[in-house]
């Protein structure tokens, strides 16, 4: 007993002083490796400062050209190349609601039709799925100009021939994006486990019983987030626009099928953007920041979505 | 002897179910109309190419160094417009590559979960940025406020008093691709197993010595894959080149010329009312080709490379 009443400060004693060796010794890094890796941090810091820094100045510089032409006559007037005071982006906005609204009606169910034949339905070791596979990631990646000289050539012209028309350059950017939301929502449905399937078919349920009502719905927040996404980038697409008819100056409300032209928003961006008159510049920076806001709504609810409605399994 | 409670129940379904295999046809319809969209991307350019090429001997547009479609008669030197497009996308690169790669070392293993949480979502609103915003941005800031003041002297010619500068479009489609690096080397470096890291610590390495001789070259082939995605997109980016970097053909790597890059030639020709069968129309869809040419394979070893990592780690 007493023996032992000696002993336990002596072992506490022990441990501190091996503690204390220890972190001494773990502490003491040579100089020049804790000046090296604080150098690296620092740089590494650096980098992702000055990407922030370019997004910040890219806000700020919209802001201050453009909060000068910044009215609702922005959104109530036509444009105009003759009264830059007076010219706004009415006709581009509708033109631009037309546009991502056939998007939407064209994308949602071929989309999720193609992810879910590819994620419930193939069988991965035929050939011809494998190619779908590869197809679509190789599409994703296509210069959206291509899709442009898909459109005019395909669609405007050749075997569709439909003309400068809204709609055509309506399918040209759904078919720019199909792949994004192809992609995306294959991720979602991939997520559902495969426990939930068997249950649902041991219980007897069909194969698209077992889709349209546990696979669907379990996936519904990772598609949004994919088709959000998707629209929102065809919102700010041009180059593909510039190829199938949206560039000219449109003063009266475009449909859908009207022969008589169309614009679109981001175009009349660039329409202006190109006019070095200090006027067509606040204009163009206000429909920059018009677009902008549209769209950072529109990405902040899609990752919010994604951050909410994220199922862990 | 049967079992009890009478024949077994069969297990199959009672019927055809002609609904279900309906079904399957019409999502396979969907999968199979992405294969059609290629197919009528490569018949769209095709066609008109072999009409080009009819006119236009083929060593004269992949070897002539002179692109002058308006002039009579025209010279198609594809070499032209193809310096152009890689003029801008080589600045781009130097841009984007160090900044795109700090960050997703710095997210991936130096953040606290907390910046991390916030400056990811951050970084893919700049992905989101259309890019005729970052053309105007380009165009009517970073030439004129930070190339211009900053460029010294008559360095190459000089940047004073010119509308136009490849550099411009390079920074400005550096701007667009950070956030593609970033997010794609940032997902390869996360993937690499946390014991290879602890293993690392054990044997004594310091975290930078973990990070850069560790977990870079085991995410090497996800990075790599990052930066020839980005190439690929630096290649096909037309708005921010259209308005920052011009519509000059100019046959130089030169930082400080004005350019004229593949993508823009295609926008600013097809535009409107271009005759149906002209040359310059056919010029069109040879440049298209070859855009799609050169994009396609470093989409494939993109592919090739990100298939790699999860092969390995996931």
């Amino acid at each position: 007993m007493a023996g032992l009443g000696a002993a336990a400060p002596r072992n506490r004693l022990a441990t501190a002083g091996a503690r204390a060796t220890t972190r001494a010794m773990l502490r003491d890094q040579p100089r020049g490796d804790v000046i090296r890796n604080t150098a690296f941090a620092g740089l590494l810091l650096l980098a992702i400062l000055i990407a922030l820094a370019g997004l910040m100045a890219l806000l700020i510089q919209a802001f201050a050209k453009g909060s000068s032409a910044l009215s609702l006559d922005l959104f109530t007037n036509p444009p105009s190349t003759a009264f830059p005071e007076k010219a706004g982006f009415r006709t581009a906005i509708l033109g631009s609601l037309e546009l991502i609204a056939g998007v939407i009606l064209f994308v949602i169910p071929v989309g999720i039709g193609a992810a879910l034949y590819l994620e419930e339905y193939a069988d991965k070791t035929r050939w011809w799925n494998r190619l779908i596979e590869v197809n679509i990631q190789n599409l994703a990646a296509v210069p959206s100009i291509i899709y442009g000289i898909l459109g005019l050539a395909f669609l405007v012209r050749g075997p569709f021939d439909l003309g400068f028309i809204l709609a055509a350059g309506s399918l040209t950017l759904a078919l720019l994006v199909l792949p994004m939301v192809i992609i995306a929502a294959r991720e979602a449905i991939r997520a559902v486990p495969d426990s939930i399937r068997q249950g649902s078919l041991a219980l007897g349920a069909t194969k698209w019983q077992t889709i349209r009502r546990q696979v669907l719905p379990a996936s519904v927040p990772g598609i949004a987030t994919g088709v959000i996404l998707a629209v929102s980038r065809a919102l700010g697409e041009t180059a593909p626009l510039l190829l199938v008819g949206a560039t000219v100056f449109v003063t009266f409300d475009p449909t859908p099928f009207s022969p008589d032209g169309y614009s679109a928003m981001p175009v009349q961006i660039f329409n202006y953007a190109v006019r070095p008159q200090e006027e067509f510049q606040a204009l163009a920076a206000a429909g920059i920041i018009v677009m902008l806001a549209v769209l950072l709504a529109m990405n902040s609810f899609a990752i919010w979505l994604r951050n909410r409605y994220e199922q862990r399994w | 002897m049967e079992p009890a409670g009478g024949p077994p129940r069969r297990l199959q379904a009672p019927g055809p179910r002609y609904g279900e295999k309906a079904i399957h046809g019409l999502l396979a319809l969907c999968g199979i109309l992405s294969v059609l969209t290629t197919t009528a991307i490569v018949i769209s350019l095709v066609g008109p190419t072999i009409g080009f090429f009819e006119i236009v001997p083929v060593g004269d547009f992949f070897f002539g160094t002179d692109w002058t479609p308006q002039f009579e008669p025209p010279s198609f030197g594809v070499l032209a417009i193809v310096a152009g497009t890689f003029n801008v996308a080589l600045w781009g690169m130097l841009f984007a590559i160090p900044i795109g790669l700090g960050a997703a070392i710095y997210l991936s293993e130096y953040a606290a979960p907390r910046v991390r949480k916030t400056v990811k979502p951050i970084l893919e609103i700049l992905a989101g940025i259309p890019t005729v915003a970052i053309g105007f941005f380009a165009a009517s800031f970073i030439l004129p406020e930070i190339i211009q003041p900053l460029w010294p002297g008559e360095l190459f010619g000089g940047a004073v008093g010119k509308p136009f500068l490849a550099l411009a479009g390079g920074l400005g489609v550096g701007l667009m691709i950070v956030p593609i690096i970033a997010s794609i080397s940032e997902d390869a470096m996360s993937a690499v197993p946390h014991g290879l890291r602890e293993g690392a610590y054990a044997m004594g390495a310091t975290k930078l010595k973990v990070a850069t001789r560790v977990v870079f070259p085991a995410a090497l082939s996800g990075i790599v894959a990052s930066i020839v995605l980005a190439i690929s997109r630096a290649v096909g980016e037309t708005m921010i080149v259209l308005l920052a970097a011009g519509s000059t053909p100019n046959f130089t790597l030169n930082p400080v010329e004005p350019i004229q890059a593949m993508t823009a030639y295609i926008g600013v020709t097809a535009t409107g009312d271009i005759s149906t069968g002209s040359l310059d129309y056919k010029s069109v869809f040879a440049v298209g080709t070859l855009l799609f040419a050169i994009t396609l394979v470093m989409n494939m070893i993109s592919i090739r490379l990100v298939r790699r990592y999860r092969e390995v780690y996931e």
